[in-house]
């Protein structure tokens, strides 16, 4: 990375390539100061007891270690990879066998830089971010509940009718900027 | 890779990204996923979603020790959860996630009746996940659903009243559908079934049949 995309990356974005690339144990603690409270916060709206959390936070947070290579900035924001992890995890302690999981696609490790990708997806989350700040209260209550807390599919269904076409286009947005990344990759 | 026409619905893959999909599922979700750009992308912006939102929610406060805990564990060797173990690998037709179920090794049929065999994979109550397969030109018994039946077609092609369901495609089965899932000729069809209740058989023999069938 150059100092001139540096001054692009969100703090989180580069203490995790800071783990990935030269495996910084102090960026990995203000990874760990930041995120670690929030996965807790995740696993108890679901359910989980604070002891139990904290066994899972700590599974997630090496697991980010172990797996930094895999990190690529073009293709996730470091908030929605470790979400991944950690739901990952949680579900494969709920499941006798284990959580099945998609295959990963074949990429290099640590995946090659692709700065304009990279700044296209943090422009995107931006204005995701902005149009979750302009939900309604409540809109804002059903998303968050459907995605950390246990919203059961009789109440989404019920809830359908809420006007969340801005979060829906975003989505759609981010849906084709993907696909088209993975296209590239596949055709490599 | 063929074109994939039929697609898992969007809102189980939320469903998926957010933890809360029936068990049942999830392995045709991360089975159609491993062989679909496009619902990849659309998992991945769930999980974007899902990230942004765990970001701006209020947090837990975690134990003093637990940073200086996980600091001392860095070095040892990761734990073999699906939190840290790698992402499955594909076996032949089989998904990385149908491969794992089957520990790498061919499916060991069973036969089913009409030439169809079968190998469940899970079962649990009243859903199961079960591989499929039938011969080119067969059809499968008329049958309705109770609750919800996800069908994948890892091999060959079956087509019914709603549509041609080829390699990656996926049919979402509800109670209002009563269908003849006919294997196209030529290559037999080999499936990926997941289903949260027993099918409801419309003719008499196949409902006689259904206990052994364990479908």
């Amino acid at each position: 990375m150059s100092a001139e995309q540096d001054q692009e990356l969100t703090e989180q974005t580069s203490w995790m390539l800071a783990v990935r690339d030269q495996r910084d144990r102090q960026a990995f603690a203000r990874l760990f100061a930041f995120y670690a409270p929030r996965v807790k916060g995740v696993l108890m709206r679901s359910g989980m007891g604070s002891a139990a959390a904290e066994d899972v936070v700590q599974d997630v947070m090496l697991a980010v270690w172990h797996k930094a290579a895999q990190f690529d900035p073009a293709r996730a924001q470091v908030s929605g990879w470790i979400y991944r992890i950690a739901r990952n995890r949680q579900v494969d302690i709920a499941r006798k066998a284990g959580r099945p999981l998609p295959e990963e696609v074949e990429t290099e490790t640590p995946p090659e830089a692709d700065p304009g990708a990279l700044m296209a997806l943090a422009e995107e989350s931006g204005k995701l971010r902005q149009a979750l700040a302009k939900l309604k209260p409540e809109q804002r209550e059903v998303i968050t509940r459907a995605y950390l807390g246990d919203l059961t599919h009789g109440e989404i269904r019920e809830q359908t009718g809420l006007p969340l076409g801005t979060i829906k286009s975003r989505i759609r947005l981010g849906l084709e900027r993907l696909r088209h990344e993975l296209k590239d990759l596949r055709s490599e | 890779m063929t074109q994939i026409a039929h697609h898992i619905p969007d809102e189980m893959l939320a469903a998926y990204a957010a933890g809360r999909l029936p068990a049942t599922f999830e392995m045709v979700v991360a089975a159609h996923v491993s062989m679909c750009d496009a619902c990849r992308a659309a998992l991945e912006t769930h999980e974007t979603l899902g990230g942004a939102l765990m970001e701006e929610a209020p947090g837990e406060a975690v134990d003093g020790s637990l940073l200086e805990r996980t600091l001392a564990m860095l070095d040892e060797a990761p734990a073999p959860h699906a939190a840290s173990r790698g992402a499955p690998k594909r076996f032949g037709i089989y998904p990385g996630p149908v491969a794992e179920a089957l520990k790498h090794a061919p499916p060991r049929w069973r036969a089913a009746g009409g030439g169809v065999k079968q190998q469940i994979l899970v079962e649990d109550g009243k859903s199961s996940v079960r591989l499929l397969y039938i011969p080119g030109g067969m059809a499968v018994p008329d049958h309705g659903h109770h609750g919800t039946e996800l069908t994948m077609v890892l091999q060959g092609a079956f087509h019914d009243e709603t549509g041609r369901f080829g390699p990656g495609d996926v049919e979402v089965a509800d109670e209002s559908l009563e269908h003849t899932p006919i294997a196209d000729e030529g290559m037999d069809c080999i499936c990926l079934a997941a289903t949260d209740a027993r099918l409801r058989f419309l003719s008499l023999l196949p409902r006689l049949a259904q206990p052994f069938l364990r479908i």
